[in-house]
């Protein structure tokens, strides 16, 4: 149990740590607190397994510091760095038990047998595995033998932090629900600080507290799912979070006001001192923006289709080259191919070259 | 439903049919035809039942003397050449690299020996191992070991062996490397989050994953092994005496030195049955083992 503090940390897997451009992971610092729930969430590729596998140990970063509780340990083994991983397939081993299979992390480690049996029945009991135990694991399913593999990295209670890496992409839809609310309902219990690696943001945003998202080998923001869908920091936060994602889209920024393609929307705050040559973009969500009958004041747009999402309707729509979705507010019908939008201005965000702008009052 | 019945599709198996029938059951039933008659001059036939095979499996006679004789060698030769080459293979291919520009020519280096054929081998070892010319003959002498492959037994067997572990061993390396090399990386991250020891990490890892390949090489160097020719022909030519004259080396003494035809054939139906039985054996028991592991 610890806090965990990167300083700067960056990895290039070339090994090449004077060209930047070519890290896999951009310089970071940030702490984890003790205890958070945290999850990690990108696309492919941005960077959060090997940011994972910098703080397990498992890659050794080509510059900067980890530290667990203000102590450096860049330089030690995964051994001895008290930190239990998760990995996205299932790792067992072939000829032990399930139960041999919970223990073998304790008895490595050389915890009495008194002490691992009763975690061992523990962790069972918590991941459904006590009428397992005395099997063979080869023969189990993929969600058992995936199980088997949380069980092991949630048995030690002395760890530092448990990494996730997209532990539950073999398991049944259905499943995952369980497993998602159990491993929460872990995290509870144990007081453990977990990471959990994931390109799904339905499962960041149930498991976490704290939700840092990545993008291109560099962490974007980092906040409670609220922040992250009220003030996305990076319009890739913006599309990345939601579904639909964020309407973003070119547009003129003067005082309080924006135009996009020629029409005026009212902005809550004043951007007089925008960045000289940024590229400006409006970001507001599909959720803040409501689809009325055309009329005067309105920005008028083409509706190419409405999405019926059973809970909600999303209307696509084109306002000139740009194109929106909006949400169609319950039981009204749209007239015709013409809608009128109709736009929360506390909800309209500036960006600059993709970062988000703080107006002023 | 009901499905319609079509024999006409045997006709499709008939170009297997006909080519096994001549690669294998023609040459064969020439053999069984020789094993049940006695062959006089000018291709004359007599029919003599089972007496050859009668003959052979009794070791009171001179036929059965020679044949359990070698049979033993067989057997023996076979059973320390896998105990040797099978750990010898899977520590080695441990030790090769997994990754980088070295795995190229150190797979090639290794494969090298399998690539010469069995009667150049033996021709350089028989000059390699010369107790008063070759290097690693003479070498031995030199060190104080009275060695002699022609005259001692010892020194005869030892040879053959160490021709056979140098020839074959790679065939096990490269076997056990492919296995090693499809773990997934996980497993090893897993063992080093788990804290595994090294030696742990082979046990409980890499030996399980690598019984599939295990049991493959394990076969082959069996078959191999137990048909052992070329080696002791050339090097030893059977002896001293006949310490090193195993089945098929006799076979051969017996079929075109004697032209002992009957009892040639009688002689390599029994050892090709053994040799069958023993492989079947070998693989069910190394699939039921699996089973049980699983079950």
């Amino acid at each position: 149990m610890a806090r965990i503090d990167l300083v700067d940390l960056a990895h290039s897997y070339g090994g090449n740590a004077a060209d930047p451009s070519s890290y896999a992971l951009k310089p970071v610092t940030m702490t984890w607190r003790q205890g958070g729930a945290y999850a990690l969430l990108g696309p492919s590729g941005c960077g959060k397994t090997t940011l994972l596998n910098l703080i397990s140990g498992i890659v050794t970063p080509s510059r900067g510091k980890i530290l667990f509780d203000g102590v450096d340990i860049t330089p030690l083994s995964t051994q001895k760095r008290n930190i239990a991983q998760v990995f996205q397939f299932p790792v067992i081993y072939d000829t032990m038990t399930v139960g041999q299979n919970l223990a073998f992390p304790l008895k490595n480690r050389g915890v009495p047998k008194g002490e691992i049996d009763v975690r061992v029945a523990q962790i069972a009991k918590l991941l459904d595995l006590t009428p397992d135990l005395d099997r063979k694991a080869t023969r189990l399913t993929a969600d058992a033998k995936q199980k088997i593999s949380l069980g092991r990295g949630l048995v030690r209670s002395d760890v530092a932090a448990v990494l996730f890496d997209e532990p539950l992409t073999v398991i049944d839809p259905e499943l995952k629900w369980q497993l998602r609310s159990k491993l929460k309902a872990l995290h509870r219990e144990l007081d453990l600080t977990m990471i959990y690696v994931t390109h799904d943001q339905t499962e960041a945003l149930t498991f976490a507290d704290t939700v840092v998202v990545m993008h291109d080998g560099r962490v974007v923001q980092s906040g409670t799912p609220a922040e992250l869908f009220d003030k996305p920091a990076h319009t890739f936060v913006g599309y990345f979070i939601g579904s639909p994602g964020m309407n973003i889209v070119p547009a003129k920024v003067r005082g309080r006001e924006a135009q996009v393609d020629g029409h005026v929307i009212a902005l809550n705050r004043s951007y007089d001192k925008l960045p000289a040559g940024a590229r400006i973009e409006i970001g507001v969500r599909p959720e803040f923006v409501d689809v009325a009958a055309p009329a005067p004041g309105l920005i008028s747009a083409n509706i190419e289709r409405i999405d019926d999402l059973g809970r909600v309707r999303f209307a696509r729509l084109r306002v000139g080259d740009v194109k929106f979705a909006a949400r169609v507010p319950p039981g009204f019908s749209v007239p015709g191919d013409v809608a009128g939008l109709i736009f929360d201005p506390s909800r309209v965000h500036v960006y600059a070259d993709s970062l988000l702008i703080e107006g002023t009052k | 439903m009901k499905k319609t019945i079509n024999n006409r599709a045997w006709f499709l198996i008939a170009p297997v049919v006909i080519v096994v029938l001549f690669s294998a059951l023609l040459p064969v039933m020439t053999v069984v035809n020789y094993s049940v008659q006695d062959a006089m001059a000018e291709n004359h036939f007599f029919w003599n039942g089972d007496t050859w095979f009668r003959d052979l499996l009794d070791p009171s006679t001179e036929i059965g003397a020679r044949f359990s004789g070698a049979l033993e060698r067989n057997l023996i030769f076979s059973f320390v050449i896998l105990l040797i080459e099978v750990p010898l293979g899977i520590a080695l291919s441990l030790a090769l690299p997994r990754r980088g520009w070295a795995v190229g020519p150190s797979l090639v280096l290794i494969a090298l020996p399998m690539l010469i054929p069995w009667n150049v081998v033996g021709t350089m070892w028989q000059i390699f191992a010369r107790a008063d010319i070759g290097l690693f003959g003479a070498a031995l002498n030199g060190l104080g070991l009275n060695y002699n492959d022609t005259q001692d037994p010892v020194s005869a067997w030892f040879t053959i062996l160490v021709i056979d572990v140098w020839h074959w061993t790679p065939l096990v390396i490269l076997l056990s490397y492919a296995g090693l090399r499809a773990i997934p990386d996980a497993f090893y991250q897993a063992a080093r989050i788990d804290a595994a020891s090294r030696w742990a990490v082979f046990l409980k890892i890499e030996l399980p994953k690598l019984q599939r390949v295990l049991v493959l090489a394990i076969l082959l160097r069996f078959m191999q092994s137990f048909m052992i020719y070329t080696e002791p022909f050339v090097v030893t030519g059977g002896g001293p005496g006949n310490a090193t004259t195993f089945l098929s080396i006799d076979l051969v003494k017996i079929a075109l030195g004697q032209v002992d035809l009957g009892s040639a054939a009688a002689m390599s139906l029994v050892y090709y049955l053994i040799t069958i039985s023993l492989c079947w054996i070998f693989f069910t028991a190394m699939s039921q083992l699996d089973m049980l592991k699983e079950a």
